[in-house]
């Protein structure tokens, strides 16, 4: 199993760091997505699986000796709800990014500078109210 | 355990910080007050001078970093003691004519707060034993250099010597940092009294040329040696207090000093003999060449200060007995007099206008005071009886003229610079106040009594040293020495040898210069038209170099931050790859890959293929509903992995949040535009492999991994403890809520930010109108 987890884990990286490299900030946010479903899935995986034997004291036992190791569990419980939280925030600010610029290209979004000379009409006119 | 070092240094800390608001309660007497506390710590330290010469040390210890040898230990012998007045005296004076100098200056509390600082890293400097704390000293020094010599921050030309002194001393203080350290690991202590000892040891290490260089470019760089002098005359941009104190009498000399402290370990070397000499000896004649031309007195006095810091080198540099004698001599002889005709330049700038010498003449009448200080200064500069000038020059003649095989070359070379000091000693301490009267941008007057006292009692020193040597000069001359040679030495010092062949030099000297002095005037116009030479000298090339690493970082930046974040990612993964592959391949073990995967089951494999199916395709598809759809794929997938591995609160979370963040991008992804293909298929193909070979290094990561034996960590604790000490069966649960409660405490911090982060983003929204986007193009 560990082989199959070790290829599952390339193959995400890869899709994800592919993903990442797209122009489209959306498929970056997926590619973001996928990065960290791989890295969880990494850590769970070196820190050595241990099939269906949770780390839970049964009732009347004091403590439990053979059990999965729950250190890499209590990571990536917190890896997953942190990252919710960034895909959250980065999805909303893809959002307005998108609709303040205009534009969903990564290639487009190099600099703040530029990027009125080429969407001219895309520049929402708020300074009006400033 | 001596307490007065540290608190020395910490008082002059403390009184910088609130050298400011004491300026500001007593705007005309700050200076005065303040310098109170260098003046009495200066009679302190005068005071253990006996005890000094007897042979006695001061130290104090703090335990700083014991594991990395470093500790805060501060150590008071001759040598540090010689500094330690000049430091502390000539400071006192300083801050009592800066006071007067720079009157109204609205930065007035600033200067005092500088100088303070300064003075307290200097004094730390001088008496550090742990060659790490005196680095500490050492580069602060550097730091408060700079920012005086950038007082005057509106200018341009300030700015540019400030940043041009701290980059060549802060480059060379790295160097010596290096150095130090290599010393360290040799010898197994940093402690600098301790590795004077074992100098033998040292010797016979592969590394001890190597530290010795870079030792050797700091004091260079600090000491301003050829050729890296030029930010001298550069810092002559700061306040003429500054130069006087800084940049002559104490922050310069700090190379010298640590040449000095550190010849017990490197002096008699064949290489120290020849680098230090040779350097000392260049820098001797090219700071007192480079001086003839120059009319602002300033510059004149910054060059011969070059000059002088170069015999000071070259002394120390040949290292015998005697020439350490003349080197500690001239030392001080030379601190008192440069010091003193500094000040008298600044007076002179303040009253006239101007630091013209081609412009001034016949001030004596109006400044008495002053024409008094520059001629008793200018008699020491010059080398003439009965100044204490006189006696360094001699005793710079006696050792010169035994230094063989080399005494021809070097005397000759003393002979040449000491005349062109004659020369410029007249023009900087007879010609502006000899003559007739001449024309000032101020109608010059006698400047108040605080900015005369000061250069007067440095340059009466001076002649009171040369009068009674034995009683004011011998003691510290006799006490540094010592300190240097580490051996008892005893130092005769009498105006009158008799007629020797030094006395027959000293008339030499007297007469070439007297005569370059009375030809000034064409010998000045000619190397004026010798200018041009400049360009090939090592401040040039400080620019051009200085101009070709911003361009360099221009090109560099402009290359690698270009805003593409496909190509930021491409560097990162293939230098991940290189360097982790780079690391495999070095490894003696290779890769060891375990033969028994563990067992699996039948449903496994689909899952997983299921999984690396869909991922997959997540790069073809051109739907935003099925890539969301197939993300939900992926998540599901990965939970019923933990949840078979042990993992029930894992899958759980996963089940929940995959579920919630579907949902949110089903909400979001509407607003965004269609998926369209950007990227040609080549470009994709490049992408792909490269993402490629990040993913099979985490695979192969993962194999080297899981094949090594488990080491035992933590979690075993955490399993045992759970249920006594937490009361909790969840071992997981217990871990998150209780022994890593503030962990958790942080994620909420973390995940509340982003939810305040998501509502502030929406919010911005309302009101504002909508940019109608026009539709992106299917492919």
């Amino acid at each position: 199993m560990t082989l199959l987890l070790a290829i599952v884990i390339g193959v995400l990286f890869t899709v994800g760091l592919y993903m990442m490299m797209r122009r489209s900030l959306t498929k970056v946010l997926i590619g973001l997505m996928l990065l960290g479903q791989a890295i969880n899935l990494l850590i769970f995986t070196t820190g050595r699986l241990q099939r269906a034997k949770p780390p839970l004291i049964p009732l009347g036992a004091e403590q439990i000796s053979q059990s999965a190791d729950p250190l890499p569990q209590a990571l990536i419980l917190t890896a997953i709800v942190i990252s919710f939280g960034v895909t959250a925030f980065a999805l909303v600010l893809a959002r307005q990014t998108y609709t303040v610029l205009g534009t969903n290209d990564m290639n487009e979004l190099r600099d703040t500078d530029i990027i009125p000379k080429y969407h001219p009409e895309s520049v929402p006119e708020e300074e009006e109210g400033l | 355990m001596d307490i007065v070092l540290p608190t020395a240094i910490l008082l002059l800390l403390i009184l910088s910080g609130f050298a400011p608001f004491i300026q500001q309660a007593q705007p005309h007497r700050a200076g005065l007050l303040m310098a109170v506390l260098p003046a009495g710590l200066f009679l302190t330290l005068l005071g253990r001078l006996s005890a000094v010469l007897a042979g006695q040390v001061f130290t104090y210890q703090l335990a700083w970093a014991e594991a990395l040898g470093v500790r805060f230990s501060l150590y008071l012998d001759g040598l540090g003691l010689l500094f330690s007045l000049l430091i502390l005296g000539i400071g006192a004076l300083v801050l009592i004519y800066g006071g007067s100098y720079l009157h109204g200056h609205h930065q007035l509390g600033r200067f005092y707060a500088f100088i303070l600082l300064f003075m307290a890293a200097m004094l730390g400097v001088v008496v550090s034993n742990n060659a790490l704390t005196l680095f500490v000293f050492w580069e602060l020094t550097s730091i408060s250099s700079f920012l005086l010599i950038g007082f005057d921050h509106e200018k341009e030309g300030s700015r540019f010597a400030a940043l041009q002194a701290l980059l060549v001393t802060g480059g060379g203080g790295l160097a010596m940092l290096a150095g130090l350290v290599l010393l360290g690991q040799i010898g197994g202590t940093y402690e600098i009294s301790q590795l004077n000892q074992m100098a033998d040891i040292l010797r016979a290490s592969p590394l001890f040329l190597p530290a010795f260089l870079l030792i050797l470019a700091g004091a260079l760089t600090k000491s301003a040696q050829y050729p890296f002098h030029f930010w001298l005359p550069g810092a002559m941009a700061a306040p003429t207090p500054v130069s006087a104190y800084l940049h002559s009498a104490t922050m310069v000399k700090a190379g010298v000093y640590l040449l000095a402290r550190l010849s017990p370990i490197f002096s008699a070397t064949p290489e120290w003999q020849t680098l230090v000499t040779g350097f000392g000896l260049a820098t001797f004649l090219a700071g007192a060449l480079l001086a003839i031309g120059q009319v602002d007195l300033k510059k004149l006095l910054a060059y011969t200060t070059v000059a002088s810091l170069g015999t000071m080198v070259m002394l120390l540099g040949w290292g015998s007995d005697l020439a350490i004698k003349a080197a500690m001599l001239y030392l001080f002889s030379h601190a008192l007099y440069k010091g003193a005709l500094f000040l008298v330049a600044g007076a002179v700038d303040h009253e006239t206008g101007t630091r013209d010498v081609s412009k001034l003449s016949g001030l004596r009448r109006a400044m008495p005071r002053t024409a008094l200080a520059a001629g008793l200064a200018a008699l020491s500069m010059a080398g003439l009886p009965p100044a204490l000038g006189f006696i360094a020059k001699e005793v710079m003649y006696e050792t010169t003229l035994a230094a063989q095989p080399v005494s021809g070359w070097l005397t000759a070379g003393a002979l040449i610079g000491n005349a062109l000091l004659v020369a410029v000693s007249g023009l900087v301490g007879l010609k502006p106040f000899f003559g007739a009267a001449g024309q000032t941008p101020r109608h010059p007057h006698p400047a108040p009594l605080s900015l005369d006292l000061p250069p007067l009692l440095l340059a009466g020193l001076g002649l009171l040293g040369g009068l009674l040597p034995m009683t004011l000069a011998a003691p510290l001359v006799q006490a540094s020495a010592q300190a240097v040679l580490i051996q008892p030495l005893k130092v005769k010092l009498a105006l009158w040898h008799g007629l020797n062949p030094m006395l027959a030099l000293s008339t030499l000297t007297l007469a070439l210069g007297i005569g370059l002095y009375v030809g000034w005037q064409p010998v000045w116009g000619f190397t004026a038209r010798l200018r041009w030479l400049g360009r090939f000298g090592p401040a040039h090339a400080y620019q051009v170099g200085l101009e070709n690493l911003r361009r360099f970082a221009a090109w560099l930046t402009y290359r690698l931050q270009n805003g593409y974040l496909r190509f930021y990612l491409m560097t990162i993964i293939l230098t991940t790859v290189a360097l982790a592959g780079l690391a495999y391949l070095r490894s003696t073990n290779g890769l060891i890959l375990r033969n028994d995967w563990g067992a699996i089951n039948f449903y496994e494999v689909v899952l997983g293929v299921l999984i690396i199916l869909a991922a997959l395709t997540i790069t073809r598809t051109r739907s935003r509903l099925a890539t969301i759809a197939i993300m939900g794929i992926v998540g599901y997938g990965l939970a019923l992995i933990y949840l078979l591995y042990g993992a029930p609160d894992l899958a759980m979370i996963q089940f929940a949040i995959e579920t919630l963040t579907v949902i949110l991008f089903v909400l979001v992804v509407y607003r965004l535009p269609k998926f369209t293909r950007l990227t040609s298929p080549p470009a994709r193909l490049a992408d792909f492999l490269v993402a490629m070979t990040g993913g099979l290094l985490m695979t192969l990561l993962t194999l080297i991994v899981t094949a090594r034996p488990v080491v035992p960590h933590i979690s075993e604790y955490f399993l045992q403890n759970a249920l006594p000490l937490a009361n909790g069966r969840n071992v997981v649960n217990v871990i998150l809520v209780d022994f890593r409660g503030f962990d958790t405490l942080g994620e909420i911090t973390v995940l509340a930010l982003a939810g305040i982060g998501v509502y502030a983003l929406i919010r911005l929204t309302i009101g504002r109108r909508q940019v109608i986007i026009p539709p992106a193009e299917e492919e």
